[in-house]
């Protein structure tokens, strides 16, 4: 029987993904778990294995081709002895799965781990991924030009049905899709001037770098933690000093490894979490989210921008293990090969410009996160203790926060915290 | 005299308060329900139905004389203009029997007689004056509904000068009549009495006649109407009855000028005025403004516990929305989830005149003045199959879209039945659905709801029969 390779679903988020690339051609034999295919996803480049043993008979979806809704028909494999003429029909018939994502097992190709779903919803989004959103004809078009996304709607109509008076009410420009598709599309939030309308009128030279995932997935997610998270900021200095003196020693005395300040910012950040709970939270509409495990998105920036893999319970790893496992995401993330669940999902971030001799910034809350914090450079600075200027080691970090979850005093009782971990590094250590 | 205790009672037992008391008894509240008249309303006894009746009797007349025209040959083509009465009578009587049925057979306790609220959620039912009964309820829907309205000057007599209560109830055929007011009474009217061969003139003090709906269905109705033999007066206010014995002599005031016109009778159809008196709503803080009851969306007055619904409250006065204000007021009071307010906007309205008209939601210069930027459709009937197999070729369907979000904002149908149609586009309109798809809707063929698609189409450019 011929067998259907449908689009996977990579994650549970993904609707549509880009055919990046035939790895087989057609007429080539495969084996379960060979590599067919390459996807790109709006955050990763993903593998996708064969299942089912026989010939690649049909290319049916071209490499190349962006958008492709999860469950396309996008090949046929024919087993042994069969010819081509059988593919039509087999087009037809509904046909189990037959390709998985790499490195996943097999049932995570077609349905949304339950895990991450709930680690994982849209800002503003209670409603399941995937689920169906049931709006008036008139009030998903209204929803598409004013760039709204519908499942950040809450529905007043019949059953909870999004109508036309529910977007009188919805931020503009929370969509997950621009309004038309392709390059033609305005920018992505069409509020303000069009940059390139701009550039053609003032004869100002540029050339157009294409959004690839990535940066569209920046773009929107930003554009509505921006929008839609009110922020402050509280900002510290942590003395450094003992903590450079403690990762010295424990590198020099190590083999194999090497401890960065960063892997110390991230156990600290989780760590602190671990120890003040209340600053590990979200926020939804019913309730806040109020995490019993502190995930620590670290931001990674990558040649097609910006990403954040996980180190998953931080508190409860060793600065090793977060060293090590810090190196591998890296540098996955740096080639695109990192998993869904790798950089989905994350209870906090940290986002560290210090290599860069930057000396404070501000992040933007990553949603549904509660809080990102900003790492500035370590640096000599003069400081004034007991009355005398001294030299010491300052990191400034700034904590920026949804206040809608967590209040002044709750952010500045959580930076203390880690500010006293920064400082007493022994803690990090046991 | 007995005492009760109800959980809901209605006073008035017209389309909203009948409807409203079962909804309520449905919904598991012990409902009572006061009428001094006839179960029904003016709607059933004395509006819609009885009306219908008789405007399908000069249906049939029109039809009889336009024979020819089909093939067939009649002669000595006559009526008996009592039984066409007494039939619109039967058919009152026989539909307020069924709401009597309906009542019973949903446990619903109807009082005979005069509801008057004594406060505290107390009424007082009278007959005649004399005290029938004591009702307290926790809740007291005020469904009393609208009488004709009288101006000055104009005061029906009941002999030469008309409301719809005489009007409908002739005892011999008038053979000459002048309808004051153009709106859907006075046009059924109007229209009923043209085709049975009287010689009917109306008079509108607006410029022109149907003045709610959209001005192509007012020009187009005129034309009809008068190529019909009516004869219609615009921007004119009667300002004078002479009343011999058994003929008016009417004075109307056309451009400064008088036009004296003499007729046999006189149909005041100047509109509605609301029966919110001798309800003892001073012993309430119910706000009344223009004698309509003041409420708010869910049908509730300033004091608690004391809502209204119906053409005693504000308009549009028909019955369909009289019915569906009773539903979402008893489904408020119980709380029911997914209550929704009325719409205003999709309450569809019906006129009977032939040919008949029919609309829903804005017209074209409403639209316009809210500043909606419209794409509009027309297709005549002359373009249709069916229509045209019909021999009913007169007539038009328009549709008003809003071009930024293809929101149907209105329609305005005018001819052969199309108050069975427009409901069409009152569930696209109550669904939201847009000019994609009401032209991805398939219609059938061949069928008048054709001419729908087609004006969908129209509006965008993409016309086929045109």
């Amino acid at each position: 029987m011929p067998h259907n390779v449908l689009m996977p679903a990579l994650s549970p988020t993904m609707t549509e993904g880009k055919l990046a690339k035939w790895v087989k051609k057609e007429g080539d034999k495969v084996k379960p778990g060979m590599v067919i295919a390459e996807i790109e996803t709006d955050k990763a480049t993903m593998e996708v294995e064969a299942v089912d043993e026989g010939t690649l008979a049909k290319i049916l979806v071209p490499a190349g081709t962006e958008g492709v809704a999860v469950n396309t028909l996008i090949a046929v494999l024919l087993e042994e002895g069969e010819d081509a003429s059988s593919i039509a029909k087999s087009a037809d018939a509904p046909a189990p799965k037959t390709v998985t994502p790499a490195n996943q097992p097999k049932a995570d190709a077609t349905k949304p781990a339950p895990t991450m779903a709930v680690v994982q919803p849209a800002a503003a989004a209670p409603k399941a991924e995937g689920s169906r959103i049931f709006a008036s004809p008139l009030a998903k078009r209204i929803a598409k030009d004013k760039g709204i996304d519908l499942a950040s709607v809450k529905g007043s109509g019949p059953h909870g049905r999004i109508v036309k008076s529910d977007l009188e009410k919805a931020p503009a420009g929370t969509a997950t899709k621009p309004a038309t598709a392709g390059a033609k599309a305005p920018m992505m939030h069409a509020t303000g001037p069009d940059a390139k309308a701009l550039a053609d009128a003032y004869g100002i030279p540029y050339k157009l770098v294409p959004n690839n995932g990535v940066r569209k997935v920046i773009a929107r997610r930003l554009t509505e933690s921006k929008q839609t998270i009110p922020h402050f900021y509280l900002t510290v200095d942590c003395e450094l000093d003992t903590l450079l003196e403690v990762r010295k020693q424990l590198n020099d005395s190590a083999s194999g490894y090497k401890i960065s300040v960063n892997d110390f910012v991230i156990k600290a950040t989780g760590l602190a979490l671990e120890k003040y709970p209340a600053a590990n939270v979200s926020w939804t509409d019913e309730a806040i989210v109020q995490y019993e495990r502190a995930d620590v998105s670290v931001a990674v920036a990558t040649p097609n921008g910006l990403i954040t893999p996980i180190i998953t319970d931080a508190a409860k790893k060793s600065l090793k293990e977060i060293s090590s496992q810090m190196k591998d995401l890296g540098i996955r993330a740096k080639e695109g090969k990192l998993k869904p669940t790798e950089f989905q999902g994350g209870t906090i971030s940290v986002s560290n410009l210090g290599m860069f001799g930057i000396r404070e910034f501000a992040a933007i809350v990553n949603p549904p996160q509660g809080a990102i914090l900003a790492i500035g450079a370590g640096e000599q600075r003069a400081v004034v203790k007991d009355g005398q200027v001294k030299v010491a080691t300052i990191m400034t970090v700034t904590m920026s926060t949804d206040h809608r979850c967590i209040d002044g005093a709750v952010g500045a009782e959580y930076l203390q915290v880690f500010k006293k971990l920064i400082e007493s590094p022994m803690s990090l250590i046991l | 005299m007995s005492e009760q205790q109800f959980d809901v009672l209605v006073i008035g037992g017209g389309p909203g308060g009948y409807v409203a008391a079962i909804r309520a008894s449905q919904l598991g509240m012990k409902t009572a329900l006061v009428e001094r008249e006839n179960l029904g309303g003016i709607c059933l006894n004395w509006g819609c139905i009885p009306t219908k009746a008789l405007l399908r009797c000069s249906e049939i007349n029109h039809l009889l004389h336009n024979l020819d025209a089909y093939g067939f040959k009649a002669d000595n083509i006559s009526f008996d203009f009592k039984k066409i009465v007494d039939r619109s009578r039967k058919v009152a009587a026989q539909l307020s029997g069924c709401i009597k049925h309906l009542m019973n057979k949903n446990n619903v306790t109807v009082f005979d007689g005069h509801g008057k609220l004594l406060g505290k959620g107390k009424v007082a039912v009278t007959k005649d004056d004399k005290p029938v009964a004591e009702i307290k309820a926790q809740h007291i829907i005020i469904a009393t509904g609208a009488r004709a309205r009288v101006l000055p000057g104009l005061e029906p007599d009941q002999k030469l000068v008309w409301t719809y209560r005489e009007a409908m109830t002739p005892t011999e055929m008038p053979k000459s009549l002048l309808v004051v007011g153009s709106g859907a009474i006075g046009i059924e009217f109007a229209s009923f009495y043209l085709n049975m061969g009287a010689k009917v003139t109306v008079v509108e003090v607006m410029d022109r006649v149907l003045p709610v709906e959209d001005v192509d269905i007012s020009t187009f109705a005129r034309k009809s109407f008068e190529k019909q033999g009516m004869k219609i007066i615009t921007s004119a206010k009667v300002v004078k009855l002479n009343k011999g014995t058994n003929d008016v002599e009417v004075e109307v005031e056309v451009a400064g000028k008088i036009e004296k016109i003499k007729v046999d009778r006189v149909i005041s159809a100047v509109g509605i005025t609301a029966n919110s008196e001798d309800l003892g709503l001073e012993n309430t803080k119910v706000k009344v403004d223009r004698n309509h009851i003041v409420v708010n969306q869910w049908l509730q007055t300033d004091e608690p516990g004391v809502y209204a619904i119906g053409d005693v409250v504000s308009g549009p006065w028909l019955a369909h929305k009289a019915s569906h204000e009773g539903v979402i007021c008893v489904e408020k009071i119980k709380n029911l989830p997914d209550v929704h307010p009325m719409k205003v906007e999709n309450i569809p309205g019906c006129t009977y005149c032939m040919p008949q008209v029919a609309s829903v939601g804005l017209t074209e210069a409403k639209a316009k003045e809210k500043g909606y930027n419209v794409k509009v459709g027309k297709f005549p009937f002359i373009g249709n199959g069916k229509a045209i197999a019909m021999g009913e070729v007169e007539g038009f369907v328009k549709t008003v879209f809003d071009a930024k979000t293809g929101e149907l904002l209105g329609a305005h149908m005018i001819g052969a039945e199309v108050t069975e149609m427009i409901q069409g586009y009152g569930i696209a309109k109550t669904l939201e659905t847009t000019e994609i798809d009401l032209m991805h809707t398939i219609f059938p063929h061949p069928t008048l709801s054709e001419m729908m698609h087609e004006s969908v189409l129209d509006a965008y450019g993409k016309v086929i029969h045109m």
